[in-house]
Parts: structure tokens; C-alpha cells; sequence
């Protein structure tokens, strides 16, 4: 009786230590699936095209070589988004020098946010705008874009400040798959997103 | 925010701020309806919108004291009756 209770224990500590070995673990793919020639593929976010804060046209095709953290948000927005840029901040001075990570928000306001008023945002944000994109686009555009980062956006005048949107900082990575998230309001899951971009990036790595 | 500090030159900072201290009686409204304009505070200059939200007097008598008294701050204490009249007469 003795030997099993030892054996047990050694058996069940060995697959304990080897389950905690989550360094080689990757990232999911997330989002639902879509059924594309019989075959499950993974979804990747749409084609997008949007005007950034030197009114030039940027597309998601320009984005191909970096993985990036994307938002949604309004300058005029009083609760949510204060926070989430203080995080979204947080992440992009971790990765200030590393030109594989950029960040992408995308207004939700486009009358009122136009690209000039978000380059001056971003510049009272203190921050360089090849690296951290504003963009302002279509509004229907826009919030047909919040779906596919998985995000919520839409027009609410019971809503605080006009605008009821989730503030999660999404993670894409080079080829338009979501990997990974956080609760930009909370500054606890910050650290997270900024291992898991690590991850991300070391995957890139091991591949060449 | 938690720390008082603001965030960049997008937000002043609350903690040891000149600009609160010398300015109490325009707290309240600025609650309620926003801020628009230039506002320079500990020797730095800021000017983005701050939205203002339905609060109620009591949330906003709350909100001032806490903030006065956070951070090291040491701006005093509010009454209820000083942010209800305040709140009366903005502009």
C-alpha cells in the first residue's frame, strides 16, 4: 500500500513539473473558424484601408511584417479610454525599440476625431506616430472592424460619452491571426499581453 | 491613474497639482460639464478636452475631497452644500 502511495505521489509531482513547462506553449489563434474548400481555417482579420494621422492611406497590408496591439477609441471618451491608453502606453515604451511591434487605434469618432486632431493627441500622448498608427476611417468601416478584433463598438447616447466599446488591447500578429488580448482597463493584465507578445515574437524567431 | 500622476501631456497630473489648489471653485462644474481650452498646470501646458459626466453632488463632493486629499495633497475639505451652490452657479 505504502509503495503505490509513493509511486502515486512521484508519478503525479513528474506530470505536475512537466505540465508547468509552458516556455515551448503557443499562442492560440483566436476567433471563430471559418469553413473555407472543406477546410477549418482560422480567422483572420479583413481587409481594412484608413487614413492615418498625416492623412495618408494606410492599409492592414502594411502591417504584414510587424505583429501589433490594436484599440478602439475617441479622444472625448471619459471613462474607459484614459485608462487604456495609459496601458496601451505602458506596452508600447516596453517595445519602444523593438521595430517588429507597432500599435494601431482606430477612432470611433471620425467627425470629431479627424486625422489632424489625432496627430495632435498623439503628440500629447508623447508618442512616435510611424509606430503607434491613428487611424481614421468610415465610421460603418470602423465598427464593421471592431467584429472582426473581436471587439465591441457602436453609437449609444445612454452610453458615456456617446460610444459603448469594450477597451481591450488585441494582439495580431504578421499574418492577421488574433493571438492574444488584455483588459486595458486594468493594469494587472497588462504584464500578460506583454509576455505574450514575447512569445509571439520568439515564435517569428525559432522559425528562421 | 490610481497614482495622481496623469498620462503624458494628455492628462494633468491631480498629485501636487498648483493648478487644483488654486482653483477649487471651478472643481464642481468642471465635473459635471467638461473642460475645454488651455490649462497649465505645475509649470506644463495641457490642452485636450475633458468630457464632463452626470454625476451627482454627492458623487462630486466625494470625488474633490478624495482628490484633495490623496497624493499628498492637503487642499481641504468640501461640503456637500459648498458643491451643491458651486454646481448652481456654473457658467
Amino acid at each position: 500500500m505504502r509503495l503505490t502511495a509513493i509511486l502515486t505521489i512521484a508519478i503525479l509531482s513528474l506530470i505536475n513539473t512537466s505540465c508547468k513547462d509552458n516556455t515551448s506553449t503557443a499562442l492560440p489563434k483566436l476567433g471563430f473558424k471559418k469553413v473555407v474548400d472543406n477546410e477549418e481555417v482560422d480567422h483572420i482579420v479583413k481587409d481594412w484601408s484608413f487614413l492615418n494621422s498625416d492623412s495618408i492611406r494606410v492599409t492592414n497590408k502594411d502591417l504584414s511584417d510587424v505583429v501589433y496591439v490594436s484599440d478602439f477609441f475617441f479622444r472625448s471618451c471619459p471613462t474607459t479610454c484614459p485608462k487604456v491608453a495609459r496601458e496601451m502606453k505602458r506596452v508600447y515604451t516596453e517595445f519602444e525599440s523593438n521595430p517588429q511591434v507597432k500599435f494601431v487605434s482606430f477612432t470611433l469618432d471620425p467627425k470629431r476625431d479627424s486625422p489632424q486632431k489625432l496627430k495632435e493627441y498623439a503628440a500629447n500622448l508623447q508618442v512616435r506616430t510611424d509606430k503607434w498608427w491613428f487611424l481614421h476611417g468610415d465610421k460603418d468601416e470602423t465598427y464593421d472592424l471592431t467584429g472582426e478584433y473581436l471587439q465591441i463598438g457602436f453609437e449609444d447616447e445612454d452610453a458615456p460619452g456617446g460610444f459603448d466599446h469594450s477597451g481591450k488591447l488585441i494582439l495580431t500578429d504578421k499574418a492577421g491571426h488574433i493571438r492574444s488580448f488584455s483588459e486595458g482597463t486594468d493594469p494587472d493584465e497588462t504584464p500578460k499581453l506583454i509576455r505574450d507578445i514575447n512569445t509571439l515574437l520568439k515564435e517569428y524567431e525559432s522559425k528562421n | 491613474m490610481e497614482d495622481g500622476v496623469g498620462l503624458a501631456k494628455l492628462i494633468p497630473p491631480l498629485a501636487k497639482s498648483d493648478w487644483l489648489k488654486n482653483n477649487q471653485d471651478k472643481v464642481a462644474c468642471i465635473f459635471r460639464y467638461g473642460q475645454k481650452g488651455e490649462v497649465v498646470v505645475n509649470g506644463v501646458t495641457y490642452n485636450q478636452e475633458m468630457p464632463g459626466q452626470k454625476y451627482t453632488e454627492v458623487q462630486i463632493t466625494n470625488i474633490i475631497n478624495y482628490i484633495n486629499n490623496s497624493w499628498g495633497n492637503d487642499f481641504g475639505v468640501v461640503t456637500l452644500k459648498e458643491s451643491t451652490v458651486a454646481l448652481r452657479n456654473c457658467k
